[in-house]
């Protein structure tokens, strides 16, 4: 047992620190602190500047950009990434379909579309929710028929992040209407989104935000060569893909600059010395920590690549304190909560002024990426054998 | 950075898990905890054998994390043998300051062949770094103490007591005192430990080491001994879940197993959470310690999640349990009550948030210290 990094550990978190903060611009980063909207132009600056310094897909395998990096060093490069404010590669790419096309596509495929998921020339988007299949994933009912050289989809999908930036989008459709088992007859598509017969709608959510969409597929004819692996084994692929979205979710980095900036702002106030306050925040503080050292011990344990349950746990907590930020934040910031985008002629600052837009945004930590309520029934059934 | 065991510690995990498994089931330990001693002199004796009352005195005689492992199986057979408060925790500070003369008393308590006792807390006191009312005097080479210990946690049954006190020009001392010298006035707490009230009448004592403040030494062993009890209540938390899963595997109402009901499986999930937070912090406690910080922020952190934790997993075992939980036979409402006592020692976890609220605006971000 031993605390302190390795020196080795300790140069590489020293390096990574100090390439986040000289190479990533200013003004991307403060943007990214602030919490303001980050741009799509923000994310594959930042994004590429990262790729080009090998940095942004680290959890690939070698041969396409990855890493041979251990599990503590895959969190230092996250953490010190997430406490530079720097935005973090696109998951979509980097996460979700990167690694399922890696490890599940041909070589064609794999040819044709890693270097520029990598390089986020391709913005990919994820296409599987849809409006009666949510937790309930498998019961999915958008279909892909195979008519000659090509599937022709039809189908709705739903809550797709960031849509309206989107070139391609990686679907799970519905193969084989007849399989004995639902999650029998799926497949994992690739589509680019300017194919005829695609209609993105925008929603708007309760923080005024438009982050998520609605997409809608008419008779979409898509080529079969953009099937990654085999027909009807999608579902392999989104359990794949859905294990290691878990990983990183806890932002833990991302949530102590949330409290720091907490305290910061009740520093300032004079909030800080209030009793009942401090009380809040400081166990605020130590949840967080108490969370960060759980990440480290999960990501020390976890070999092989392969996605550890515990993660349900790094997911359900860290949702939850990301959560608490938010309310923290909109504690602070009192009655000037109130005015909505009224700009900086009002006394409320704009900090302030954000507060509760996040706070209702931020509902969506517990529900997206397998909602708590699935974390504690993996938890339930895969730890405790319950 | 590395969480895991070395193949020693697994072994003193498993000789101790072992040992302790064999001399305790709850019915066995329901028996000794209701003997005269209130701990089996036997078992005392084995710990010893196999090295666990040693642990800490020396450096090649394991650090703070052989003392967490140990504990851990300690709080996992809820055993009544005080090793926390009647060995390992008085003897860090006698380890600390004592003289050579002073520090032989070690090897007697590492055989089991002597009892010690931290008598620091005093009625009234909150938290872990208060004050203390108890008085040296110094007469010529000569010294007495003179106030109210209570409650010291083994002091029924110890040989000596170390006992804090203020000293004449200021500052706190430590000093050793026979105990058969004192007024003890023996009780048992609520969870079936062995304690006692210490009244001291201008007792004769002898200072531990030189007669100089011994503010940090004292707080030193305040940190030691809440990392041990964080390792304790670590070992119960598991126990608790444990049971309580098997409980929800084999358990039928409505013709099914409770398992089957999401509403008991979905809260079970969230005490696992509880259970590995506390894992977290209780390792960072033990190893903060193990690598030589021994920083009293960092015990309060833990036994800050220690007290949430503990509450949580031992009210829900409880409730998920139902009524049965609640009766003395069977184990698992001891267990809360074991992580209720431990909450209340060296602070509750309200006291524990005052330390941290005392700081909160000397730093930007609550960071895990590297040693």
């Amino acid at each position: 047992m031993q605390l302190a990094l390795t020196p080795e550990e300790a140069a590489f978190r020293d390096e990574l620190r100090t390439f986040y903060r000289t190479k990533i611009p200013e003004e991307i980063r403060e943007r990214t602190r602030l919490g303001a909207e980050v741009s799509r132009e923000d994310i594959v600056t930042s994004h590429k500047i990262l790729n080009d310094n090998g940095l942004a897909v680290p959890n690939w395998p070698v041969e396409w950009g990855g890493k041979d990096w251990t599990p503590t060093q895959q969190q230092i490069w996250l953490d010190e990434m997430q406490l530079a404010s720097v935005p973090e590669p696109l998951t979509f790419n980097a996460n979700m379909v990167g690694p399922v096309i890696a490890e599940f596509g041909s070589q064609e495929i794999k040819e044709r579309f890693l270097p520029p998921t990598a390089a986020l020339d391709i913005w990919w988007c994820q296409g599987f929710s849809e409006p009666e299949a949510g937790s309930d994933l498998a019961s999915l009912r958008t279909t892909a028929l195979r008519d000659g050289d090509s599937y022709v989809v039809n189908g709705q999908k739903t809550w797709t992040t960031l849509g309206q930036y989107a070139d391609w989008i990686f679907c799970l459709v519905r193969t084989d209407p007849n399989a004995p088992k639902k999650q029998a007859g799926i497949s994992f598509l690739l589509i680019d989104m300017n194919t005829p017969g695609i209609t993105l709608r925008p929603i708007k959510l309760v923080d005024g935000s438009f982050e998520v969409n609605e997409v809608f597929f008419e008779d979409v004819r898509v080529p079969a060569d953009q099937l990654v692996g085999e027909e009807n084994q999608g579902w392999t692929y989104a359990k794949f893909l859905l294990g290691n979205e878990r990983n990183g979710i806890a932002q833990v980095g991302r949530t102590k600059l949330r409290l720091s900036e907490v305290k910061e702002r009740a520093k300032a106030s004079g909030l800080l010395d209030d009793a009942l306050f401090a009380a809040r925040l400081a166990e605020a503080e130590n949840d967080i920590l108490a969370l960060e050292l759980t990440q480290m011990r999960v990501a020390s344990s976890s070999q092989g690549g392969k996605p550890n349950p515990a993660s349900s746990v790094l997911k359900l907590r860290g949702s939850q304190l990301q959560q608490l930020a938010t309310e923290l934040m909109l504690e602070v910031a009192g009655p000037d909560a109130l005015p909505f985008e009224a700009g900086e002629a009002i006394t409320s600052p704009e900090w302030a002024q954000h507060s509760a837009p996040r706070y209702l945004n931020y509902r969506k930590t517990s529900i997206y990426g397998g909602s708590n309520e699935v974390q504690r029934t993996i938890i339930a059934s895969t730890i405790l054998g319950l | 950075m590395d969480f895991q065991l070395s193949e020693e510690q697994v072994l003193l995990r498993d000789t101790t898990r072992d040992l302790l498994a064999r001399a305790y089931d709850t019915e066995r330990r329901l028996e000794i905890i209701d003997s005269e001693a209130g701990f089996s002199r036997d078992v005392w004796k084995q710990l010893a054998e196999i090295g666990v009352l040693g642990l800490g005195f020396e450096e090649e005689a394991g650090g703070q994390n052989e003392i967490q492992v140990v504990l851990t199986e300690v709080g996992r057979r809820l055993a009544p043998e005080p090793v926390l408060h009647g060995a390992l925790g008085p003897g860090a500070l006698i380890a600390e300051l004592g003289s050579a003369e002073q520090r032989a008393l070690l090897d007697e308590v590492a055989a089991g062949e002597r009892l010690l006792a931290f008598a620091h807390q005093e009625p009234g006191m909150r938290g872990t770094h208060a004050p203390v009312t108890t008085k040296a005097a110094r007469e010529g080479d000569s010294w007495t103490v003179t106030g109210c210990k209570n409650p010291v946690l083994a002091g029924d049954s110890a040989d000596t007591l170390v006992v804090t006190a203020a000293l004449p020009d200021g500052g706190t001392g430590a000093f050793l005192v026979d105990a058969g010298a004192v007024n003890r006035q023996p009780f048992r707490t609520f969870d079936g430990q062995r304690a006692a009230q210490i009244d001291l009448d201008a007792v004769a004592c002898e200072p531990l080491g030189e007669a100089t403040d011994a503010s940090a030494a004292i707080s030193h062993t305040l940190v030691r001994i809440s990392s041990g009890l964080c390792a304790e209540a670590l070992g119960a938390m598991e126990e608790a879940l444990r049971l309580t899963t098997e409980y929800l595997t084999q358990r039928k109402q409505f013709g099914v197993t409770l398992n089957t009901f999401q509403t008991l499986t979905q809260r079970a999930a969230d005490m696992y959470v509880s259970l590995e937070l506390a894992r977290s912090m209780t390792l960072y406690a033990a190893m903060s310690i193990a690598d030589g910080d021994l920083d009293p922020t960092i015990a309060a952190r833990a036994k800050l999640q220690i007290g949430r934790s503990g509450r949580h997993i031992s009210q829900e075992a409880i409730q998920l349990h139902g009524g049965i939980g609640v009766t003395a036979e069977y184990p698992v409402g001891h267990y809360a009550a074991k992580l209720t006592a431990i909450e209340h020692t060296l602070g509750s976890s309200q006291d524990q948030l005052h330390v941290l609220i005392g700081q909160l605006g000397d730093y930007e971000i609550a960071t895990v210290r590297e040693g």
